[in-house]
Order: structure tokens, then C-alpha cells, then sequence
């Protein structure tokens, strides 16, 4: 800890944090609070944070029977998988040839990528909304995972981590007689793991709390990923069912509270260094 | 993630300048190869459709007629636009939430990177705390949210009733707005984090020096600190802007832009014309007119950047 050195610091600085972070866990705790009620405790007055007694029922409900979230579930790891491992293998493949390789109109064509990553995903939704009822895709899962495999993004991050790379490794191996193509997996694929995991941590995010896509692209309730799936507890008046709408957003966020919690390290590096790195 | 997609512009900007590299050598079309399946996968979704939305934005067009039922209409539609009350109206509700919650979230993030830069009991357990928000999915949060802001029943008008405070919050059309900037709560741990990077490679020296001349922590923030972030804070600056005006799960989710039209932001508007009414050609123009008009936004606060960069 360098900083140590620069700053004395005493150790009550860290009051008025400690009561933000209160503060922005408390609606966290207020949902696995609620998600272990009744619903006719949800809006008690005043609030009881821990229920007396713990009441797993709203777990079971949306774990099984005909409200289970479980299939949504299942369908947002799939589309997850499909669309990380698409976007990691398109991008580092891209990105290694926009950094190491050299052919006509490459930097053109990288200009281009880079305008279209500033086009808002709203912008596309109408005409792939068309595409996809043409090319019978519309509300399958695939409309999910096809464009989610092809990304600018993910190009762009690996191509920022390539170019950072020597070049000498590359003219020593082809000195040797080895291909572009094994180059690129023998040299410097391995070189690549730290920022193809953090590119399959946030790709994997990104997909998992995708909410706007399927609710354009997914009209039919058994086809719909998790997200969309934790609407399903809110009647036709707008009424919400406190206990299963939280016992299902919390079995949601558990599998990124994981990846967060398991990869914290990388995760947040990878953030910074989407962001300005 | 919109932030991350702009976060990828705003730095390459720089990168694609750079040019040529030394050590590589052409290799004819074989890099080619290695970019064809993301090139293929870019063009048939990303490409193809925004050729479509512009070709759509001069086209009369809703989906019932079918395929055939699209008719040019020239700039009709941007004639249309000039005059839609609904339109402007939105344009005024995303400024008012983007300029309410842009600033309200860098200057929350920057007090934050600040303060958890300094060496604390349980930093590293801090830092995941604030940004646990920014990781979860927006139908979980707008649920709870919702449920939260329940002016009779919710928690937080509880609290505030003590004060003699209960507004109605998504039930009215004065409060809704407000309410829904309280979802910064979400980017404010995104943007300490990158502040804290940004801190990490602040000058040392310089403070080194400051204190050396007994500066005051207001003088060396002022005279240090702030200018070494002014990159960071004008990219923060621009992915938010670019982020907020794209806002959109929580209003769907929430208010689904009501009561009335008091959160029917741009985007929302061109959901509900496209998907509600399916107008899609007038979808596409206010889509392009919206996109223009941030292009712009972002371009002014990017120059605005560099010319305070020359004159440093």
C-alpha cells in the first residue's frame, strides 16, 4: 500500500463510509428480507429485517412448479455460454489481426468498427427486430445470442491488449518457419488469458442482466431469460407479489454475486480498464 | 452496457491515430481471414441494420402493411419530428434527467474514489460494496425500487414520514422523474472506480513538492488533483451522457414513461412509436435525430477537452 505513505490516515475516516455502505447494501437486505416473508409482512409497519419466522416457501415457489424460474434460468446460462464463447473467439481473432497483421484497408476498416460503437443498441432494435421476424429468428433465443457473439467492444479490448504486445516474439516464431495461424495460438493466445477472462467476466455480465433486448426480441413467456422472467410475478393490475418477485431477483443475482465475489481482483480491473486504460 | 460500448470510442479515438506499427509486416489477405467471422457477425447486426434505420427514417411504414406497405416519404418524417410536442417533450425530460443525474453521479464518484483511495479499515470490502449496484440486473433493482418507493406501504416514505415528507414518487407526475435519478445509486461506484485508477497514477511528486511548501488538502485538490482527473472526469462526463440519454430498462420497467408522459424520455418515445405503435419508419428518424444530437453533445464535450488540454 503505497498510498500509506503519502496520506496519514486516521482510522474514523472510514465512519461516514462504513454508513454509506450501509446505506447502499440496505436495499439489498431489504430484498433477501422481503424475499423470506409473507407477503402481508412485505409493507409492515415499521419494518422487521430479519423475519420471524424465516420463511423459505417463496424460495421453493420459484424454484419449482409452474412459476419456476429455474428454465428461464437455464436459458440465460445457455445464451451466456453461447455468446461469451462466440465473442471471445470473434474478438481475439479480430482484434490480433486489427493489432499484429497487416492487409489492405485495415486501418479504414477499424475506423468503421469504431463509429459503430458509439450507435445505440435502441437505434438497431427496430430493423433487427425486422431481420430476425424475416430470417424466422424472432423470438427464439438465437436472436439473443447471434449479434452478441459479433462485437466491436470485444475487438476493441483485445485489440488494445495485442498491439501492446512485442512484435519480435512474431518475427522470431515465422523466422522459424511457423504459420499466422500459429503464431497467433502458440505465441500470443497464451500471452492473452488475463484479458480474455476479464472479457468473459464482463461479456458474461453483459449478458446475463440483458433486459431490453429479449423484452423486444422474446414475446413468448417460455422463451424468456431470466430478466424478463422476474416480471412474470407482477399481475395485469401492476400488482406486485413482494415475496416471489424478491426470492427470484435474489436467485438472479446470485450467479454474478459469485463471479464478483470468486474474481473480484479482475473483475474490477477489467472495469478500469474498459474504462480509461 | 452502453458506458462500456462509449468507454471503447472514447479511448480508441487516441489509439487510431497511432498509426502504423513498426515490426509487421504485410501479410496479404491472410489477416483478412482472422477478422472475417467478426466482420461477418458486425455486418449482418450491426451493419445492415443501421443502414436500414437510415433508409427506414424516409419511409412511411408500419408493420401490418407488410414489406410492400413501405413508402418514401422523403424528410417527412423529420418535418414531423420538428413539430411533435411529444417528442420535444421528451427531449426536455432527457436533459432534465441527463443533466441532473450526470453531475450528481461524478461528483458522488469523485468524493468516493477520493475517500477510498486513502488507506481505511475494510477497503477492499468498501470498494465491492459500492459498486455491487452497477453488477445487478435492472428488473431486480426497478422491482425493489418499486416496491421501496411505495408511497404508502414503502420503506422510504416511512422513513421520510417521520419528517413529514411522502411524496408519491412514481405515482406522481412531479416526483417520478426525481425518484428515477435516485438510480444513480448504480453508476456512482462505477465511476469511483475509475476515478481511484485514475488516482493511482496521480503525480506524486508533485504532492511530494506541495507538501514540502505546506500546501493545504483544499490547495493541493485544487491545484493537483482536479487537473490530473479532468481527463477522466470529461470521459466519465461523456459515457454518462451517452448511457443516461440511452436510459431506458428502468422507465419500461417502472413508470413505462407515464404518469402521463412525465418520464417518457427519448428513448422510451422511440420504443413506444416502434414497438407500441409500430411506426417504424418514424421510430428510425427520431432514433437518427437522437443519435445525431448526442454525436453532437459528446463531440462539443470531447473538443471542449482537447482545448483545455492546449491551453494547459
Amino acid at each position: 500500500m503505497t498510498e500509506r505513505s503519502m496520506t496519514k490516515s486516521k482510522w474514523y475516516w472510514g465512519i461516514p463510509l462504513w454508513i454509506l455502505a450501509i446505506a447502499f447494501l440496505a436495499p439489498f437486505a431489504w430484498m433477501l428480507s422481503t424475499a423470506l416473508k409473507a407477503d402481508v409482512d412485505a409493507y409492515k409497519i415499521p419494518m422487521q429485517w430479519i423475519p420471524d419466522p424465516l420463511l423459505w416457501d417463496n424460495f421453493t415457489t420459484v424454484l419449482s412448479g409452474a412459476t419456476s424460474v429455474l428454465p428461464a434460468f437455464g436459458r440465460s446460462v445457455f445464451v451466456a455460454v453461447l455468446r461469451v464463447a462466440g465473442e471471445l473467439v470473434t474478438a481475439t481473432m479480430a482484434g490480433y489481426a486489427f493489432a499484429r497483421m497487416s492487409f489492405r484497408g485495415r486501418d479504414k476498416l477499424f475506423l468503421l468498427y469504431l463509429a459503430t460503437a458509439i450507435i445505440p443498441a435502441q437505434l438497431l432494435l427496430v430493423p433487427r427486430f425486422i431481420y430476425f421476424q424475416r430470417l424466422g429468428l424472432y423470438d427464439t433465443l438465437w436472436a439473443l445470442i447471434l449479434p452478441g457473439m459479433f462485437t466491436v467492444l470485444g475487438t476493441f479490448l483485445m485489440r488494445q491488449f495485442f498491439i501492446s504486445q512485442p512484435a519480435e516474439f512474431a518475427e522470431a516464431a515465422r523466422m522459424d518457419g511457423a504459420n499466422e495461424w500459429r503464431v497467433f495460438t502458440r505465441i500470443y493466445l497464451p500471452l492473452a488469458t488475463p484479458v480474455l477472462s476479464a472479457l468473459g467476466i464482463l461479456a458474461f455480465v453483459w449478458s446475463w442482466n440483458d433486459y431490453e433486448t429479449p423484452l423486444v426480441l422474446i414475446s413468448n413467456p417460455d422463451r424468456y431469460t431470466l430478466p424478463l422472467s422476474l416480471t412474470n410475478f407482477v399481475d395485469e393490475q401492476g400488482q406486485i407479489a413482494p415475496g416471489l418477485t424478491m426470492a427470484a431477483s435474489v436467485i438472479s443475482i446470485v450467479p454474478v454475486l459469485i463471479v464478483f465475489v470468486v474474481l473480484q481482483r479482475r473483475f474490477i480491473a477489467a472495469m478500469t480498464h474498459t474504462g480509461i486504460k | 452496457m452502453a458506458t462500456a460500448t462509449a468507454t471503447a470510442t472514447v479511448a480508441a479515438a487516441s489509439a487510431a491515430r497511432t498509426g502504423k506499427e513498426p515490426g509487421i509486416k504485410p501479410r496479404g489477405w491472410i489477416g483478412f481471414l482472422f477478422i472475417a467471422p467478426n466482420l461477418l457477425g458486425v455486418i449482418a447486426f450491426t451493419l445492415t441494420p443501421l443502414i436500414s434505420v437510415i433508409v427506414l427514417a424516409f419511409t412511411d411504414w408500419n408493420l401490418v402493411s407488410g414489406l410492400g406497405g413501405i413508402t418514401f416519404t422523403g424528410v417527412d418524417n423529420f418535418v414531423a419530428i420538428a413539430r411533435d410536442p411529444g417528442f420535444w417533450n421528451a427531449v426536455g425530460l432527457t436533459m432534465v434527467y441527463v443533466g441532473l443525474s450526470v453531475p450528481l453521479t461524478v461528483v458522488l464518484g469523485l468524493a468516493l474514489g477520493i475517500a477510498l483511495n486513502r488507506p481505511l479499515p475494510g477497503r477492499a470490502a468498501l470498494r465491492a460494496i459500492f459498486f455491487l449496484p452497477y453488477i445487478v440486473n435492472v428488473v431486480a433493482i426497478g422491482m425493489t425500487w418499486l416496491m421501496l418507493m411505495n408511497p404508502t406501504a414503502g420503506l422510504v416514505n416511512q422513513v421520510l414520514g417521520a419528517f413529514g415528507l411522502e411524496p408519491a414518487w412514481f405515482a406522481s407526475s412531479h416526483w417520478a422523474l426525481p425518484a428515477l435519478i435516485v438510480m444513480v445509486w448504480g453508476g456512482v461506484g462505477y465511476c469511483s472506480l475509475i476515478y481511484l485508477s485514475a488516482l493511482q497514477d496521480a503525480p506524486r511528486q508533485l504532492y511530494e513538492a506541495a507538501d514540502i511548501d505546506g500546501a493545504g488538502a483544499w490547495a493541493k485538490f485544487r491545484v493537483i488533483t482536479w487537473p490530473s482527473l479532468l481527463p477522466t472526469t470529461i470521459f466519465l462526463a461523456v459515457t454518462l451522457i451517452i448511457g443516461a440519454s440511452q436510459g431506458f430498462g428502468l422507465i419500461a420497467l417502472i413508470t413505462a414513461g407515464g404518469p402521463g408522459d412525465s418520464t417518457t424520455t427519448i428513448s422510451y418515445y422511440m420504443y413506444q412509436t416502434g414497438f407500441q405503435f409500430y411506426r417504424f419508419g418514424y421510430a428510425s428518424a427520431i432514433g437518427l435525430v437522437t443519435f445525431a444530437g448526442v454525436l453532437i453533445l459528446t463531440l462539443l464535450t470531447w473538443r471542449a477537452q482537447r482545448g483545455r488540454a492546449l491551453n494547459d
